[in-house]
């Protein structure tokens, strides 16, 4: 089975690659983007499991390290 | 006074922290692989700079998460000194030892050069002998430096008196809050610092500024 991780800033969090990324998409032309944060992308494949319990075991891996929760949130997708 | 240094694949200054140590405590340093479960008898655990994993993931992530990592914890709570510098500070608040995070640096850029330091707290071991406000020179070298912690946290840690270190004179070379460059655990065992005082501990390192902290640690471990 697989499932998708998005790690994504907290809020308030300053995210100077988002900020140059933003001005980018400015200078090539793109008008009326508001902001822009950056984030991470986690494709993970799992032997076959019970989607509570997969879950359960995704979460435990974003908290001890897929996501740094000082800074980080995470999103977890079963796919 | 015993030391060891602590190596992780893709550390780099390590050679630097051993040479500093030897020359300013006198003594032999241990050095420690990361797969080890154990420390040896020490009183000082440094982790060095470098760009441990390649900094992957985040700066200091998965080196935090090495074998070691649970006896320098289990050191630290038992009030044993820990030190570190560059990648190392980005290792404590990644395992949690110090409070915050280490970002990319407000720039993008990668930063090489020397600031100013002011040395904001002198009531520790790492620090007691080193002079309140003085301002200092110290090299630095880092992409991710840049020092957040959210706003109760960070009142906290200055309530505290966590502040170690302050970059001086506009010298910010990342964006850190409040000029972050070093801090402490609330128990003062465990100091965290991005810039290298490692490297300004002799004549032709242009310098000397560096050894006050050395030897701060040293004459109190080797009281206690």
């Amino acid at each position: 089975m697989k499932a998708r991780v998005t790690v994504t800033l907290k809020n308030g969090v300053l995210d100077p690659q988002g900020k140059a990324i933003e001005g980018s998409l400015g200078s090539l032309g793109f008008d009326g983007v508001e902001g822009v944060r950056q984030g991470k992308v986690f494709d993970i494949v799992l032997t076959d499991r019970d989607a509570e319990a997969a879950k359960a075991e995704i979460e435990a891996m974003c908290e001890k390290l897929l996501a740094n929760t000082v800074i980080e949130n995470y999103a977890i997708e079963l796919l | 006074m015993k030391s060891a240094v602590i190596i992780f694949p893709g550390s780099n200054r390590d050679r630097d922290m051993i040479k500093a140590l030897e020359k300013i405590s006198g003594q032999p340093v241990a050095t420690v692989w990361h797969t080890e479960t154990a420390l040896p008898d020490v009183d000082l655990v440094v982790l060095p700079g470098g760009f441990s994993y390649g900094d992957y993931l985040r700066s200091g992530a998965i080196a935090a998460r090495s074998p070691i990592m649970q006896a320098v914890k289990d050191a630290a709570d038992k009030g044993r000194h820990v030190l570190g510098v560059c990648n190392g500070f980005q290792m404590l608040t990644e395992a949690g030892l110090l409070p915050g995070a280490l970002m990319r640096n407000a720039s993008l850029h990668f930063v090489c050069k020397e600031v100013m330091l002011k040395t904001e707290n002198t009531n520790t071991a790492f620090t007691s002998k080193m002079e309140k406000g003085a301002v200092w020179r110290c090299p630095v070298a880092h992409h991710d430096g840049n020092y957040f912690a959210d706003a109760e946290t960070l009142a906290q840690i200055e309530g505290n008196g966590q502040v170690a270190f302050r970059y001086a004179d506009g010298t910010n070379p990342n964006g850190s809050l409040n000029d972050i460059a070093g801090i402490t655990n609330a128990k003062g065992n465990v100091l965290g610092m991005m810039p290298h005082p490692e490297n300004l501990i002799e004549d032709l390192h242009g310098g000397l500024q560096g050894r006050a902290m050395f030897e701060s640690v040293f004459a109190n471990l080797a009281a206690a």
